[in-house]
């Protein structure tokens, strides 16, 4: 299933084109942005379905509501804005308006992590998988390119109710092939090996499966995978990758409280427990700067995965 | 039911007087409700459920029907009863209001209640939802028409006036917000924690159709929906000037009738005011 990663694309890009296809097929799929469309790329949504387009303004908190308004009425909305504020800015609406409800809302957050890079702690997100976790009735998504990002609109579509799905920017590497993965809700395994396994996702994926190479070389044979929903998380092939290895490390860009990690360490603590690292955002505010240079201080390298992998295996 | 069908101003008051009645009751039964603004809201939610909307109550997600958001969610009480007296659920169900297990929870959940069509009580967001089903109704071609009655303090709330903008953006003229303007809150009254006036100045500069009437007034509130509804250029707003706890003499306009339960003695003084 997973390609080199020789080429990029843009995950936002993806996202505009995913939304074309289903609005195409789907006439109930309607689309909302709170003046962030050319950024999240719903300008492509606008441009051929200027009817089921709803520019709400910057007022997050009002498109989300309206969204479960539209919801209300048969229609399949798409709240689009920044991670951070989809999640955070217009949270309480989300829990009483969207997962209260049940309702068919799709919220949708770019730049989720530190990729926003230069812009700074204001505009970079690291909480919203914690956030959005425990609302009753979420489904979380966290795509690692722009394939798997198009299967995860396409999934959301004909998956009813409440969904969050988490975008990255541009630049990401093709992980997967064109078509992505077959069925999101799965973990997806991308490498297979027995000495241990990484759970992944985002932009982590890339990074995991350098790090896979360079443990391969020497002769250590991990597990990689990728977590794209985090909620509800795919138990069944996690308990199946836990059972064939000693230890497993997590690495997620998002802060390492209450994540991909968590909802792993979750599951493991509870049925197969085994020695197990998170990795992720350390729990601190990051800085502006290039995101290359923010994943290094955040120890989101593929260095140190290989090195946390290493250590790991070492004390099991 | 048909709209405008329905009820003379004579039978609408004496339903009013009925709803008020069952509110303070399902409150005294469940220990714990929001009597002041069940009662001032009383007359605008029965001129709307007995006169104005288009409803079928044997199909309660008709999708032609009017549509309903309680933004003050606090207030259901009334509506429940609004609710129990169309037929959209037996009203034995009235008597277990926020009891465990009940369809009838202590704010409006869509999901629980036949009849409901959103799911309110944290202030602020009904607009909006209410935008949301009107902008659907226009998309979608059809004719149904989206009611959103807001409290006085819940305008303290921003989300409000960004779904004002937003309506009047995109001139949805079927939707109509009412205003159950007691001008009391919680803490105090509106003056003392968050001053509106002016009020309809404010609405105005928003693009909305700004109306102001006297709530308790049946043949006025009627008057005002159908002004609403003749009104094809944009929103309209109903500002509708009533007393919190109206109809019980020991209620009226008082701070603490906000929240509190009558008990047996003082909901028998309540029914012997409000009539047989």
């Amino acid at each position: 299933m997973s390609c080199s990663a020789t080429r990029t694309a843009s995950m936002r890009t993806a996202y505009g084109e995913a939304l074309v296809e289903v609005g195409r097929t789907n006439p109930n799929v309607v689309v909302l942005d709170a003046d962030l469309s050319k950024a999240t790329k719903t300008s492509l949504f606008a441009e051929a379905f200027p009817d089921r387009f709803f520019n709400i303004g910057i007022a997050e908190q009002n498109m989300t509501t309206v969204a479960a308004g539209l919801a209300t009425c048969g229609k399949i909305p798409f709240a689009t804005s920044l991670a951070v504020f989809s999640t955070m800015r217009a949270c309480e609406q989300v829990r009483t308006s969207v997962a209260l409800t049940n309702l068919n809302v799709k919220i949708v957050g770019f730049y989720g992590g530190l990729c926003t890079a230069e812009n700074g702690p204001t505009h970079q997100c690291i909480a919203d998988l914690g956030v959005m976790r425990p609302l009753p009735n979420m489904t979380v998504l966290a795509p690692a390119d722009a394939p798997s990002c198009k299967a995860c609109v396409r999934w959301a579509v004909e998956h009813p109710g409440p969904v969050y799905l988490r975008g990255l920017r541009d630049g990401e590497p093709v992980l997967y092939d064109e078509t992505g993965p077959a069925d999101v809700s799965r973990i997806q395994i991308h490498r297979e090996g027995n000495d241990g396994a990484i759970l992944v996702n985002g932009f982590m994926l890339h990074l995991a499966l350098e790090a896979a190479d360079r443990l391969a070389a020497r002769k250590i044979h991990i597990t990689v995978a990728d977590v794209i929903t985090i909620k509800p998380i795919d138990q069944k092939t996690l308990l199946e990758i836990a059972g064939n290895v000693p230890c497993v490390l997590s690495v997620e860009e998002h802060n390492v409280l209450g994540g991909m990690g968590s909802a792993v360490a979750e599951v493991l603590a509870q049925k197969h427990p085994l020695p197990m690292r998170i990795m992720g955002v350390p729990d601190v505010f990051s800085n502006s700067g290039k995101h290359s240079l923010l994943l290094e201080a955040a120890g989101l390298t593929t260095e140190k995965i290989v090195e946390n992998a290493v250590e790991l295996l070492a004390a099991t | 039911m048909a709209r405008g069908q329905a009820h003379d101003v004579d039978s609408l008051r004496e339903i009013a007087r009925q709803l008020r009645i069952d509110s303070l009751r399902m409150i005294h039964l469940a220990g714990g409700g929001h009597p002041g603004g069940s009662l001032s809201a009383a007359d605008l939610v029965t001129a709307l459920y007995f006169h104005e909307m288009n409803l079928r109550s044997e199909e309660p997600d008709w999708p032609d029907r009017d549509r309903f958001v309680l933004s003050k969610g606090h207030g259901c009480p009334v509506l429940y009863a609004a609710l129990a007296r169309l037929g959209y659920f037996d009203p034995q169900h009235l008597d277990t209001l926020r009891k465990f297990g009940t369809i009838l929870q202590g704010h409006p959940d869509m999901n629980k209640t036949p009849g409901l069509d959103a799911t309110t009580g944290s202030l602020g967001q009904g607009l909006s939802v209410g935008l949301g089903m009107a902008l659907i109704g226009r998309l979608d071609r059809r004719a149904y028409r989206v009611f959103v009655m807001l409290g006085c303090g819940e305008l303290d709330e921003g989300q409000v006036w960004e779904a004002a903008m937003c309506a009047a953006k995109y001139r949805v003229a079927n939707l109509t917000a009412v205003i159950d303007y007691n001008q009391l809150q919680l803490d105090g009254t509106n003056d003392e924690i968050m001053p509106l006036e002016p009020l309809e100045d404010k609405w105005r500069s928003f693009n909305w159709n700004a109306l102001r009437i006297d709530g308790h007034d049946m043949p006025a509130i009627l008057d005002a929906l159908r002004a609403a509804r003749e009104h094809e250029q944009g929103p309209t707003v109903i500002i509708a000037k009533t007393i919190k706890g109206k109809g019980v003499s020991f209620m009226e306009d008082q701070l603490d009738w906000h929240g509190v339960a009558p008990n047996a003695e003082q909901l028998e003084a309540a029914l012997v005011e409000l009539g047989p």
